[in-house]
């Protein structure tokens, strides 16, 4: 095996799902929470692609599309919700949201 | 260590340092930018591993559909007085240089490994699984999930279109209220 070895890939996968996850948790703008949830996505597809060719199956990349149909929906439902908040309230603070009741 | 793996581990360096960038910045459209480099990356990243119709699905839908969604809806959000102003700041080289500067290193290895990376040396990697076998996979053991994804893309697109139409007839009827 003359490849980058999956420890490494993994490691790599796991840096930049932890790093959404503290987009998540650091950022109040509903746009940059979306986007963090994407790098967590897109962290978790390439922990599926590198296991994939490790062990040399077509299964990680059929695994990475099924991910991004996941991604691409929640975008765009998101980015719906995101406008609606965002003519209802004038403002992109997440914090703000809490003012809404039932 | 070969030629390769020194382009991994560049092209990890860079998805790290650009998504570090893109959760940090403050300002959205700058933070798409880096996020785009980060998902350029990743692409060099899965092209790497041998997974070349991965590779160019990262750049066709995430970066090429996904983000310029962000990006459409982030320019819609700013309409505005001062949204001319904005235009005229964005222009400038200086938003651009840092995405510009981790894209530039990310095309010398695409150039490296076109002209100097493979004819002398081994394949990327041990095994390069191409789209056929993907598709036989899909379409194979894998076409309950891909049922599956078409009925959730399916509702995601009605999910979408009912908020969205709603949050436009809102917008619209605030407009003829506000004119008269």
């Amino acid at each position: 095996m003359n490849g980058v070895p999956l420890e490494q890939s993994l490691l790599l996968a796991g840096i930049l799902f932890i790093l959404g996850l503290m987009g998540v948790l650091i950022r109040r703008d509903i746009v940059f929470i979306l986007l963090s949830i994407e790098i967590m996505l897109n962290a978790s597809g390439l922990a599926f692609i590198a296991a994939g060719s490790h062990w040399g199956t077509a299964d990680g990349q059929v695994f990475y599309l099924f991910i991004l149909a996941v991604a691409a929906t929640e975008v765009s439902v998101g980015l719906a919700l995101v406008l609606r908040m965002f003519h209802r309230f004038k403002t992109l603070d997440a914090d703000a949201y809490s003012r809404m009741r039932g | 260590m070969s030629g390769l793996d020194t382009t991994f581990y560049v092209a990890a360096g860079i998805a790290v340092l650009s998504t570090v960038k893109a959760i940090t910045h403050f300002h959205a459209v700058r933070a798409l930018l880096y996020f785009i480099v980060s998902l350029l990356s990743a692409s060099v990243i899965f092209f790497i591993l041998g997974n070349p119709f991965a590779a160019s699905l990262e750049v066709i839908t995430y970066a090429g559909a996904i983000m310029v969604l962000f990006l459409f809806i982030m320019m819609t959000l700013n309409l505005g007085s001062r949204s001319i102003q904005q235009e005229r700041a964005w222009f400038s080289l200086k938003d651009g240089l840092g995405p510009l500067i981790l894209a530039a290193i990310l095309l010398g290895e695409l150039a490296y490994t076109l002209f100097w990376g493979l004819p002398p040396s081994p394949p990327p990697s041990a095994v390069v699984v191409d789209a056929t076998q993907v598709g036989k996979a899909l379409f194979g053991p894998y076409v309950v999930g891909v049922e599956l994804s078409s009925l959730l893309l399916l509702t995601g697109l009605i999910g979408a279109y009912h908020l969205g139409y709603r949050s436009i007839a809102s917008a619209i009827s605030e407009k003829k209220a506000g004119t008269q």
